[in-house]
């Protein structure tokens, strides 16, 4: 399917929102669970989250949901995760993709590291403009947001159920994951450049001297970076 | 009992020309990061095992390839497993400051290529797979993470290519 009829699927409300919930869970979600989320009913769910798959923007599979297997445990329940495929429309046609790999592949054959961090942490500088720098992590994950990396709380202790940690550990041992990474396809091809590009860029955005830090802790499916409450403003 | 599971792993050399001696002060945020990159390497899904000079906690000692060159030799179950340690892992932080304590190399710096499992590669080994990658290009005995073979491409390539031939 091309690009523009998978982005055009995205047009009914209701398929959107479905969509959205699917992918700000970074997990696999069932018809019920979407359904109760978008606020429509059971078979209305399933129709659209099958037609978002059949337009390649979400994955489906089947999942035992009860986490029983063997007789006895019922018949497997659809799944869904958004595709990994990217998907981009530009009217008139551009390629900035195709200029960002062979800049980033000059810059990393002429070892231009310094010189691209330095451009990203003027940007970033540039974006938040005169405001002090990032004030907390909330305010942290609406910039985060805003730019495509969506963002999430999570435990510093690195589990996953982040609201209930939040309760339980305090503010200060909680950090801010991103689930997307806004250069991937360049990240992936030179991951030191583009990747130091990245958390250059956060630094400028955030700032360097307030209260809250972005820093390098790579794993994998994730964005590079994670942004944590500076130490020197835990009370 | 992974280690039944893949026929053949990946082997991987890197090089990197020193900018100063390890004991200089500039080099200490460096060293600082072998212990626990090397404690994550060894902890990582699909690593297999690492050259470390006997009596040592690593091989940055090692000098086989030039006096101010440290290598690093390792061996992974799969690709995805090398990679994720390699970029996803606190090593991209030292790969992110590569910079600054390393000479940026016009040739090739790492090679892949696949080994029997169980097969643990010597130095001269590695060096020869390097030699051959800058000399003669990716091929499926000797490539990189852009120009990746599978090891069935591998078999293929050393049935029709008799060993010995460039």
């Amino acid at each position: 399917m091309e690009d523009i009829d998978a982005i055009a699927a995205l047009q009914d409300p209701v398929r959107r929102r479905l969509y959205e919930y699917v992918v700000a869970q970074g997990r696999e979600v069932g018809r019920n669970e979407a359904a109760e989320a978008a606020g429509v009913a059971r078979t209305l769910a399933a129709h659209h989250l099958d037609r978002l798959t059949e337009a390649g923007l979400l994955e489906s599979g089947s999942r035992r949901l009860t986490g029983r297997s063997g007789p006895g445990a019922g018949r497997p329940a659809k799944v869904y995760t958004r595709a990994r495929a990217e998907r981009a429309v530009s009217l008139p046609a551009r390629d900035y993709r195709t200029a960002a790999e062979l800049l980033a592949e000059a810059a990393e054959q002429a070892g231009l590291d310094a010189g691209l961090c330095a451009a990203a942490r003027r940007r970033g500088e540039a974006l938040r403009g005169a405001a002090a720098p990032c004030g907390g992590l909330e305010e942290a994950m609406a910039m985060l947001a805003a730019r495509g990396y969506e963002p999430h709380l999570e435990s510093a202790a690195g589990i996953q159920d982040a609201e209930g940690a939040k309760e339980t550990a305090g503010e200060a041992a909680v950090v801010v994951r991103m689930r997307n990474c806004p250069f991937h396809a360049v990240a992936e091809r030179f991951p030191p450049l583009v990747c130091g590009m990245n958390l250059a860029l956060l630094e400028g955005l955030l700032g360097t001297d307030g209260p809250v830090r972005a820093r390098m802790d790579a794993r994998p499916g994730e964005c590079c970076v994670v942004v944590e409450n500076s130490k020197n403003n835990i009370d | 009992m992974t280690a039944s599971v893949h026929a053949a792993h990946l082997a991987q050399l890197n090089v990197a020309t020193l900018l100063y001696p390890l004991d200089d002060p500039r080099m200490a945020p460096f060293v600082e990061m072998l212990d626990p990159v090397h404690a994550a390497a060894d902890g990582a899904p699909g690593f297999v095992w690492r050259l470390v000079e006997e009596g040592a906690a690593d091989a940055t000692a090692l000098r086989p390839a030039g006096e101010d060159v440290i290598v690093n030799l390792t061996v992974w179950e799969t690709p995805e497993a090398l990679w994720d340690f390699t970029y996803r892992s606190g090593h991209l932080e030292a790969m992110r400051r590569r910079r600054e304590w390393f000479e940026r190399h016009v040739e090739a710096h790492l090679v892949l290529w696949w080994v029997p499992a169980g097969h643990l590669p010597t130095v001269d080994e590695a060096l020869e797979r390097l030699a051959d990658l800058r000399a003669n290009g990716p091929s499926p005995r000797a490539f990189t993470f852009a120009s990746s073979y599978t090891a069935a491409e591998a078999a293929q390539h050393l049935r029709t290519v008799p060993q010995g031939q460039p």
